[in-house]
């Protein structure tokens, strides 16, 4: 690239113009900054505003856009240009917005004005220290997709692949595919007016599947090896005797579920007691091999007793629900009365859980006769006329009542089919495994094997904000695997995960980020000169990207990288960087800002905000106008888990008198974009007071909260008060050095 | 047998509006929504419940049905649409023709029969006679104490013209066709219980 040539432009509309002395921030820009173009503009967004950067691009060989205006988070089309060197300065949303200059107090006025130039000082120091970034590529990368396992939603994984054109590798454990799906009789309805059974789609999809020349079936076969990373997985297969291995470019993960062991269950649901105590599946089996009948002695069962959350919801069993049984007993319910005219069908509940259409099927199987009723199982004996006699606690009459009936179904919930157990076995890097053991995909991370567990054994990531995503770059679950679920929501997943899966494969040919941060073209870059081989990057890395060689050097594997920058904030050498986001530009950012002298009496403090939910709250409290300390300068941060120390430390030498951070929720149900971000943080900050006491400072000067996206209320506060905190504290001693 | 059905499939075939009973899911808004509802023996949910749950003498022996006084709250709240209102009234019928609800013993079958013929006699409800009815009932003594207990409140109605003092009123316009259309409607009422 020929050399930088840098155009700032600052905006004077929304009012920036009436509130601030343009002029003297120009001057700031072309004669402090020496930036060589700097213009003004009434209305920057708009076609003339623009039409301006793009001439000055075009006639004045400008290749570096400084722009100053509003928040980076809005007016994102109008400021989009052909040039990867661009810094958003915000004068409106956290400047402007926040300072209440209405009453045209000379000192508030003055105030702000110091607060956008300091703003435009970094956003300049900023772009001055930004390069170019130059994508990650590798000839070896491949825009395969894999799914694992061959049910229902792998099956529609695979399909979803096929259509959109791209290539799909099936692997299924099993000698046949259609999984759970396969052993169903009918299926709960999925169309209006979801009234009626309809027929199992199973068939019709693996002979889609099976037919599609697009995708490629392995079965009776497990997987022993999955080394690389997304773009360059080599994935082996262990196939009858022959093992192959395959580059696929991202993987679905599809393996299902496993149902709860029946002889687990508490005594009182009586699983044991008679053989015709039977789980739902085996309902199931015995309704599509056509008879339903008693298993003891082979009768017709025309009375039975279908109790839903066996084993679930329950702290000694699954602490969780299943989220399909409640469709799937109603299901039961019906074939038993299709089948017998006086059929009694008893279906006991704890909550009966039909979102959506369902309700319309709930409705239904109550039109034909089905009792349902809120209670529980207590006891279960054999009956006196064959079959059993069950006593259930009506909660709806507050009665304990005694039932002759042919057949207890248990409705048990299901298990994750991932290996999420065992973080701490990393394979040998780089190197085929010597067998499948219990991994799924036996990957070569420096983590361990297995997927890493959300909870409860699922490989979820955030399932709220993130679904499909996964720990593990390039790898997305969907279905049973990824949390319980039933056929209509595996069908949905799995077209999703497949989506997330080809955009993976394009993203990572491009050499563009993932999720969270889509598009970045920046990857991190080592000097491996300076490295100690502490470790703390590989083992912090959120997504373990970061393998070790045998002497603890780092090995970064790009397309794995979620650009996060953990990895920079944990180097104490500092030796982890990015073409556009590194240790000195942040640090030459902070010490750009305009330290008043101690006798003005204006202290300084510094926030670093995480860009992901901090900002977007701080923008909002731009938009409420709710005024905001003008001694606070911001600086957002990727995540809080690429704080480096050493600004901390900088910016106390630099004169700051305080210093907030603003991360993410963490620990269990944490907020966290990159998972840990913020708990990292929290972790360094710990530390920090050994610095603090260096200086001979008070370690109540660095504090940091957690922040949510919805915390606008509540933020000016917040930082309002920190402020007050700092204000009544003496100056930072360092400003007069 | 606790749960058999026997009895809740007569119910939803031969108690007026009754197959609705197997609709309910149990919600509990219908008890929560009746101004007489600490009045009953059994909200209707419950009474629904025991239905299916086979406990045909509660039912039947509830004064549940007795109580309604037709408001139609129930009915314009329940979530799944049910008629409750005249579900109920069905139950009470079903009672009677089961012989259950002797007017004997439940004062509520007592007061809806000195309340039918009064309404039916004139086509509207003379409210001096009926209370005089109810209130005598049990003998002189009690009805006139009754009446002096009820002073305040009858004069208060008076006042608001909510009470006719007058005993014996004339008959509505047109009862001729008032009479015709009860006759018809316990025809049709007879020749569906004789089909059931």
């Amino acid at each position: 690239m020929e050399a930088k040539k840098i155009g700032c432009y600052i905006c004077t509309g929304c009012g920036i113009g009436e509130a601030m002395n343009v002029a003297a921030l120009e001057k700031v820009a072309s004669k402090e900054q020496k930036i060589p173009v700097t213009r003004s503009h009434p209305y920057l967004c708009g076609a003339e505003g623009v039409g301006m950067i793009r001439q000055d691009m075009a006639n004045e060989g400008v290749n570096a856009l400084l722009i100053a205006a509003c928040s980076h988070r809005f007016k994102t089309d109008e400021f989009q240009f052909d040039t990867p060197l661009l810094d958003r300065v915000d004068l409106r949303d956290k400047v402007l917005w926040v300072q209440d200059v209405a009453s045209g107090d000379a000192t508030a006025k003055e105030d702000l004005q110091m607060m956008a130039a300091d703003y435009l000082r970094m956003g300049s120091v900023k772009l001055k220290k930004m390069e170019p970034p130059d994508p990650f590529q590798d000839a070896g990368f491949s825009k395969d997709v894999l799914v694992v396992g061959g049910g229902i939603a792998g099956l529609t994984a695979a399909k979803e692949v096929a259509a959109t054109g791209y290539r799909a590798i099936l692997v299924e454990k099993s000698a046949a595919l259609g999984g759970m799906v396969a052993r169903m009789h009918k299926v709960t309805p999925s169309r209006a007016p979801y009234r009626e059974l309809e027929e199992n789609p199973i068939q019709a999809l693996i002979a889609t599947v099976e037919g599609d020349s697009h995708i490629k079936v392995y079965k009776n076969a497990a997987i022993r090896s999955t080394l690389g990373a997304p773009g360059l997985f080599d994935v082996t297969i262990h196939n009858g005797d022959t093992l192959t291995t395959e580059r696929v470019g991202s993987i679905i993960l599809t393996t299902g579920y496993s149902l709860y062991d029946p002889k687990k269950l508490d005594a009182r649901l009586g699983y044991g007691v008679s053989p015709d105590v039977v789980t739902s599946l085996e309902f199931e089996e015995m309704a599509k091999a056509g008879k339903i009948v008693r298993k003891s002695d082979g009768q017709p069962a025309r009375r039975v007793v279908f109790s839903l959350c066996a084993g679930q919801r329950d702290a000694n069993h699954l602490e969780y629900c299943s989220g399909a049984c409640c469709a799937y007993s109603l299901k039961h319910a019906l074939y038993l009365m299709e089948q017998y005219k006086d059929g009694s069908a008893y279906v006991l509940f704890q909550e009966l859980r039909t979102p959506g259409q369902g309700e319309e099927f709930y409705r239904r199987v109550q039109e034909e006769g089905g009792v349902i009723i809120k209670g529980d199982v207590e006891k279960v004996e054999k009956g006196a006329a064959g079959g059993l006699r069950v006593q259930i606690h009506d909660k709806l009459l507050r009665g304990h009542e005694q039932l002759e009936v042919d057949l207890l179904v248990l409705a048990t919930g299901m298990l994750s089919t991932v290996d999420t157990s065992d973080p701490n076995n990393p394979s040998p890097v780089g190197q085929v495994a010597s067998e499948e053991a219990a991994y799924v995909l036996n990957l070569d991370y420096r983590q361990g094997r297995s997927m890493p567990e959300l909870k409860w054994g699922f490989p979820d990531s955030h399932f709220i904000c993130f679904p499909y995503e996964t720990r593990r770059s390039g790898i997305y679950a969907a279905g049973p695997a990824r949390r319980p679920m039933g056929i209509a929501e595996s069908i949905t997943d799995a077209t999703g995960a497949a989506l997330k899966a080809i955009q993976a494969v394009e993203s990572v040919a491009r050499g563009a980020g993932l999720h969270p941060r889509a598009g970045d073209l920046s990857y991190p870059s080592f000097r491996r000169e300076g490295c100690t081989q502490c470790k703390r990057c590989t083992e912090e890395c959120p997504f373990g990207a970061i393998n070790e060689d045998e002497k603890s050097n780092p090995q970064f594997n790009p397309t794995r990288c979620r650009r996060c920058g953990t990895c920079m904030g944990a180097c104490p050498q500092k030796v982890i960087s990015f073409a556009n986001y590194s240790v000195d530009m942040i640090g030459s950012m902070l010490k750009e800002v305009e330290v008043p002298p101690a006798d003005d009496e204006k202290p300084r403090i510094l926030v670093f905000a995480c860009v992901n939910d901090a900002i977007p709250a701080l923008d909002t409290v731009g938009r409420n106008r709710t005024p905001l300390s003008p001694y606070v300068r911001i600086i957002p941060l990727r995540c809080m888990g690429s704080m480096s120390l050493v600004w901390v430390a900088d910016a106390m030498s630099s004169g700051f008198d305080g210093i907030l951070l603003m991360g993410c929720r963490h620990g269990e149900d944490y907020q966290c974009h990159n998972v840990r971000g913020s708990a990292l943080a929290e972790n360094r900050l710990s530390k920090v007071s050994e610095t603090l006491n260096r200086l001979q400072l008070e370690s109540s000067r660095v504090k940091m909260v957690e922040v949510n996206i919805m915390d606008a209320d509540t933020l000016p506060a917040l930082i309002n008060d920190f402020a007050a905190q700092i204000g009544s504290m003496e100056l930072n001693p360092y400003k007069e050095f | 047998m606790a749960y058999d059905l026997a009895f809740a499939r007569d119910v939803y075939k031969n108690s007026e509006m009754g197959h609705w009973i197997k609709m309910c899911k149990q919600c509990g808004v219908c008890a929560g929504s009746c101004p007489l509802g600490p009045h009953w023996e059994h909200s209707p949910r419950q009474l629904f419940q025991l239905v299916r749950a086979g406990k045909k003498e509660e039912v039947l022996r509830s004064n549940s049905m007795w109580m309604c006084t037709s408001c139609y709250n129930c009915i314009v709240r329940c979530p799944r649409e049910l008629p409750i209102t005249h579900i109920v009234h069905g139950l009470a019928r079903y009672a009677v023709v089961h012989g259950y609800a002797d007017p004997k013993q439940s004062t509520h079958r007592f007061a809806s029969n000195i309340f039918w013929p009064n309404i039916v006699s004139t086509g509207r409800v003379g409210e001096a006679m009926l209370t005089m009815r109810l209130y005598f009932a049990d003998g002189l003594s009690a009805g006139i104490k009754q009446g002096l207990e009820m002073k305040d409140s009858a004069l208060g109605m008076l006042k608001t013209r909510r009470l006719n003092p007058i005993p014996l009123r004339g008959k509505i316009k047109g009862f001729a066709g008032f009479k015709a259309m009860l006759a018809k409607a316990q025809e049709l009422e007879k020749k569906r219980e004789a089909a059931a």
